[in-house]
């Protein structure tokens, strides 16, 4: 069943450049150049909206600020942005009745030169690559500011920075990880394989998928403004009421996390759609590989969850710029409300970090370890379980807090009955690993360190539901170490993990191997360093976001950030040995070389512009390794009048 | 695109990215002492002497509607828009504050006493805009801030016990005459004088300042603006070995 | 799903494949054994966050035997982890399959109800922990349900049953403490007395703060116009630090002071020495009446009736307006 615009082309012309006739060249069509002199206009038009329309407010004229202008300003901008990129393009067309362009879409990956890159694509794989190297440049900037949070706390006396800059590096460090890193598997590979690993030719809204990559870019560099502001002094969680109180930084933390929680509800919106109603005949609920139950799991947290978020962001911006008082106690509002909007919210946006990395990883130890995922369907419970659980566990964040005592046992329950399924995905792996053939590839590398990683940070986790112990733990480094373990330990492990796998199948170019284990045994070692003293930081009294310390805490902290700076620097290896291999070695990959049987192997690389010349029939589950005589995943040709036996359980019409 | 071409390109915006990095290194993320000068107090006969005064908002500062302190060199007796100054360690150090702004009144009463001076309190004098001196060398151990009109902002540096209000003008004047023009001068503006003296520490290091009236007009709870930015109602002492 | 699967155990094929589940099992059992020997005789005496009250020394317990708990799934993880790489890894050059194991409901079963009776054992453990030592000291709010017993005093005598009533006021950037007891003085310095039941009260007077006494196992946010309540009882004399664990501005991470914990005698002479201090320096007439929290936009004893200040403007409100309370 599809519904479709177009009717689909009977015989696909995929690879023949004169589809759309003549072509013009890059900077008479809309791009990114474009995009930029849209923002530029829309900024303008907006700050002087604002001024007109508070100029005159008290809060402006004493503080000599203009929050209305500038929030103004950057949603006209990021409008302007999205115009000038043309995003509208097709709306407009279609309201004015007239037809809708061909954009060379069917071309796709065999567009010739990277000016595809640069423009609103509709070929979810060219979406998916600007995602991977978008989300590559946001981690980097992000390690970036870690790495001068490190350089400040070397000293407990001497200070590197003026505080109110050690605040602002704090803030968007934190920022940058968690906003932009919620779409670091699923934007790269959730939106390049996601179509492909279930047998589609394209995704159900690609202009809504593009447009989730496109706002990211307005809200990395909304995000980054805040430093010519002089930042924002509350740190990711952007806590009521300081967060009113604070300069116009605050408003483009609010803002660029508003742009992103679109970005992320629009993406899980489309994502949804798509793996139900678009998955090829014979790919049963449980044929699903692995990544793409994640996909969709996490799918459904952000189009529940992330809307939260923006309601709150929405209500903190009012707060900000038009005087409202929902946050402020003294005038009948409720610093609680944001807390508890916020982590209703936030919970389940960590698990969103979390879930597509559990997702990534089981696909590749089953790849390497040669053997069937062991447990399919205790692992789909584990995902489901943690995704629906997550929504019931966000006052864990408010033990301390002042809330209502009697909520802290039922939470505390909540919080550790989410450890069980997520020891479903241990006891996946500990299965799949048993008795297996195991290859010790990169990928594989990767992956048994994120569950070295995740262990330690989900056995974290439970000590910190655990509310006597967290009196002590709670703001402190001990937390830190937790979340930097599940989610840097555990997320971006599986995000390398998931390069190093699947690179060769997006560009047909592999990554350098030595380099690549130099890279994973200094990341890997240097991360332990760096964060498993941080446990003992917090245990002994060190609060996060503090820029002096206790001063016995000295030499754990140097210890701790010469770690740090070594983490980086192979982090850096990582940049090198992408960028050279891309650029220089170009070592060609082509074909199935980790002979995984997954759809997508099976395809050319890079696959054609509409995947799969035809709707492929799934004949088998893609985890049947060391079955005797196995059936072959998929049937690429299959003779017509076959699809409509094999047709999965579902209303509609078939698709020929 | 030709090997060449790539690695044109590649040198290219390398070299962007890596001048990027250091120049948001060097420029924001740098101290922000460094955009601020420091001023140095030396001892001679074992004290040293802090010249500090408040002034008002107005239009001759880059923010118009911000209160600020500015502090006194001591050798070219220039006001200078800064709240970084070092003292050295273990020293006698004699602080003068100019209360040039009108009196609000402190969120926390309690720091209308007088803590951590040598003696317990601090020399008041108040002068008109005519220079003539109403009120001459008070010493109190308390200005309450909320009895009326006297108290304009505080000083105080947790980490030493020191917590001062500073006073200003009187009601009167407060309404009608305060300066205009910063850095204040003595002459043609009401202001009270405020004297005292605390010991540095032995233990050389980095001491925040602060002033606890919340005076950052249009900030919720009137502490954001000038009261979380270095240079204004915020600052450092260093304390250098001598 | 396939159901066709080996059991896991091993034993299937006894003459040659080793027994690899009773050799895992059977390290597991020492290594556990041995590790939690070794954190509950060496580590736990010197485990934070101390000794020095009974709401540290309840933390301090509950990390220990949530260590005890933990460290066997640890260990029994790593373990496997461990044994698998070593054991089963690919031979150089053998490019065959693995075994078709889909799947064990007797292994899946056993780790399911072994993960959920920990978890409940968890549940049980850490709400008696809870109930038990008064709220952890943890901040409970301003009805908290698990509380000190001890009486609820107009003023503290020493060596009685009294309870001690401190409130933390937390304000940017400093805290400040207030005795009710002792005609509702008001100290930058935060001094207890040992043995006695302590019933603090956080409150904030801007934004969200959080007190937390580090070895006194104390931490409760400080949330503007609630009051927060939490208890402790100080079993050792000694120094301690507060410091804020909830990031309130610039100067969040200098937020801290020192405090001690005196003799009972000790403690009333300096607290009855402050409120005499500022009685006569006339401190005590100037400070508000004592209230569980305050609303900082309200300034009485302006010498006119009490002014309610917008608070959105900062302190004084229109404070260079024509309706500046202060102007004559």
């Amino acid at each position: 069943m599809a519904i479709e615009i177009q009717p689909e082309r009977a015989e696909p012309t995929g690879g023949d450049p004169g589809l759309a006739g003549a072509e013009r060249p890059w900077w008479r069509r809309f791009g990114v150049h474009t995009g930029l002199v849209g923002a530029v206009a829309g900024y303008f038009l907006g700050h002087w909206l604002g001024n007109f329309l508070g100029g005159g407010f008290d809060r402006s004229s004493l503080a000599d600020t203009n929050d209305v202008a500038l929030v103004l300003g950057y949603a006209f901008g990021t409008l302007g942005w999205l115009v000038g990129l043309g995003v509208f393009n097709d709306l407009f067309l279609m309201l004015a009745g007239k037809p809708v362009r061909e954009e060379p879409r069917l071309l796709g990956l065999q567009e010739p030169g990277l000016a595809k890159y640069f423009r609103y694509t509709l070929d979810h794989k060219v979406v998916g690559i600007q995602y991977l190297y978008g989300m590559i440049v946001y981690f980097l900037t992000g390690g970036l500011f870690a790495m001068a949070i490190r350089s400040e706390l070397l000293s407990p006396t001497y200070h590197l920075m003026g505080p109110d800059q050690y605040l602002m590096v704090v803030g968007e460090h934190g920022t940058m990880m968690m906003m932009m890193m919620s779409s670091v598997i699923l934007g790269p590979f959730g939106q390049y394989f996601g179509p492909l690993l279930i047998g589609s030719k394209r995704v159900a809204f690609p202009r809504l998928e593009a447009l989730g990559f496109w706002l990211t870019v307005p809200a990395y560099f909304i995000l980054l403004s805040a430093v010519l502001m002089g930042g924002f002094p509350t740190g990711w969680t952007g806590y009521e009421p300081l967060a009113t109180q604070a300069t116009q930084g605050e408003d483009a933390y609010f803002f660029a996390f508003g742009l992103m929680g679109i970005s992320m509800i629009l993406a899980g919106f489309n994502m949804i759609v798509t793996i139900i109603n678009y998955r090829a005949p014979g790919m049963r609920w449980s044929r699903l590989p692995m990544f793409v139950w994640s996909m969709f799991t996490v799918s459904f947290l952000q189009v529940l969850a992330v809307p939260v978020l923006v309601g709150a962001c929405y209500m903190a911006l009012l707060d900000r710029t038009f005087q409202t008082a929902f946050f402020a106690n003294q005038l009948g509002g409720s610093s609680f409300l944001y807390e508890d909007l916020f982590w209703f919210f936030g919970h389940p946006e960590v698990y969103i970090l979390a879930l597509p990395g559990f997702g990534v990883i089981s696909e590749i130890i089953s790849v390497f370890c040669r053997k069937p995922l062991f447990g399919y369907k205790v692992s789909i419970a584990g995902m489901l379980g943690v995704g629906l659980a997550s929504f019931f566990v966000w006052q864990h964040h408010l033990f301390d807090s002042g809330i209502n005592p009697d909520m802290r046992p039922l939470f505390m329950l909540t919080t550790e009955i989410i450890s069980i399924p997520t020891g479903f995905i241990f006891l996946v792996a500990m299965g799949t690993f048993w008795k297996a053939r195991i290859r010790f590839s990169i990928p594989m590398l990767f992956a048994l360190a994120f569950y070295f990683n995740f262990l330690i940070g989900g056995i974290s986790g439970v000590f910190l539901s655990d509310v006597p112990a967290d009196t002590t733990e709670h703001g402190s480094f001990f937390v830190m170490a937790h979340f930097h373990y599940t989610i840097m330990g555990g997320l971006i492990f599986a995000f390398f993990a998931g390069i190093y796998y699947w690179l060769p199948k997006m560009t047909g170019i592999k990554l350098n191997e030595k380099l690549g284990k130099i890279q994973f045994w200094t990341m890997f070692i240097f991360f332990n360093t760096t964060f498993l003293p941080l446990f003992a930081l917090g245990l002994m009294g060190m609060p996060r976001r503090v820029f002096e310390y206790a001063r016995n805490l000295e030499t754990l902290n140097d210890w701790v950030s010469i770690s740090a700076f070594c983490l980086g620097v192979s982090v850096l290896i990582f940049v090198i040995n992408f960028v050279m291999s891309m650029t220089f070695w170009r070592e060609p990959e082509a074909g199935n070389p980790w002979r995984a049987r997954s759809l997508e192997w099976q395809l050319p690389t890079p696959p054609p512009p509409d995947n799969f010349r035809r709707v492929p029939v799934i004949l088998a589950g893609s985890y049947d390794y060391g079955v005797p005589d196995p059936l072959p995943v998929a049937d690429f040709n299959p003779p017509p009048g076959v699809i409509g036996t094999a047709y999965a359980p579902a209303s509609g019409r078939v698709e020929g | 695109m030709s090997v060449v071409a790539r690695a044109a390109a590649l040198i290219v915006a390398f070299l962007c990215v890596v001048g990027l990095g250091v120049f948001v290194a060097v420029y924001y993320i740098g101290s922000a002492t460094t955009q601020l000068p420091i001023v140095h107090y030396t001892a001679s006969n074992g004290q040293v002497n802090v010249v500090l005064q408040e002034d008002p908002q107005n239009d001759s500062t880059t923010r118009p509607d911000w209160v600020t302190y500015y502090t006194q060199d001591p050798s070219t007796k220039q006001w200078l828009h800064t709240t970084l100054f070092s003292v050295p360690a273990n020293t006698k150090v004699n602080v003068t504050i100019y209360g040039f702004d009108g009196c609000t009144p402190l969120r926390n009463n309690y720091f209308s006493e007088v803590q951590g001076t040598l003696g317990g309190t601090v020399t008041v004098s108040q002068f008109d805009q005519h220079g003539k001196e109403y009120l001459t060398d008070q010493a109190m151990s308390v200005i309450n801030s909320w009895s009326n009109c006297n108290v304009g902002h505080s000083f105080a540096i947790p980490d030493l016990g020191v917590f001062v209000p500073v006073a200003s003008p009187n009601a009167q004047l407060s309404a009608n005459n305060l300066c205009s023009s910063s850095p204040c001068s003595t002459t043609g503006n009401p202001y009270a004088r405020e004297t005292f003296s605390f010991m540095s520490p032995s233990q050389t290091g980095t001491y925040r300042w602060q002033c606890f009236v919340p005076c950052g007009g249009g900030f919720l709870d009137g502490n954001g603006g000038p009261m979380q930015t270095l240079g204004w109602m915020m600052g450092e002492m260093d304390v250098v070995s001598a | 799903m396939s159901a066709a699967g080996t059991p896991a155990v091993a034993g299937a094929d006894a003459s040659r494949e080793p027994r690899h589940g009773w050799r895992l099992f059977s390290i597991w059992v020492v290594l556990s054994v041995a590790a939690c020997l070794v954190i509950w005789f060496v580590w736990y005496p010197h485990m934070p966050p101390g000794r020095m009250s009974d709401s540290a020394r309840g933390e301090q317990f509950d990390i220990a035997v949530l260590a005890v708990s933990a460290a066997p799934v640890i260990i029994g993880v790593l373990l496997y982890f461990t044994y698998a790489i070593v054991v089963w890894r690919a031979r150089p050059g053998d490019e065959s399959d693995g075994p078709p194991i889909y799947g064990n409901t007797k292994v899946a079963a056993t780790w399911i109800i072994g993960t959920t009776l920990v978890v409940l054992w968890l549940f049980v453990f850490g709400t008696v922990q809870l109930v038990v030592p008064a709220g952890a000291g943890a901040g409970e709010g301003p009805s908290p349900i698990f509380k000190l017993a001890g009486t609820q005093a107009a003023s503290w005598t020493p060596g009685t049953s009294d309870m001690l009533q401190v409130q933390v006021i937390a304000q940017q950037w400093a805290f400040t403490y207030r005795y009710p007891q002792f005609g509702g003085m008001e100290s930058t310095v935060l001094d207890l007395p040992v043995n006695t039941p302590i019933e603090f009260h956080v409150t904030s007077l801007d934004v969200i703060h959080s007190f937390w006494a580090y070895k006194l196992g104390v931490k409760a946010d400080a949330n503007p116009e609630v009051d927060n309540v939490a208890y402790t009882t100080a079993k050792a004399t000694g120094g301690f630090v507060v410091r804020c664990s909830e990031l309130c501005g610039i100067w969040h991470g200098a937020m801290y002071n020192n405090g001690t914990v005196l003799s009972q005698g000790a403690f009333q002479a300096w607290a009855a020495g402050v409120q005499g201090k500022e009685q006569r320096q006339g401190v005590l007439a100037a400070l508000p009446a004592y209230a569980l929290t305050y609303d900082p936009t309200v300034i009485p004893q302006l010498g006119k009736n009490i002014v309610q200040i917008d608070g959105i403007t900062g302190a004084a409100g229109y404070y260079y307006g024509s309706s500046n309370p202060v102007t004559p």
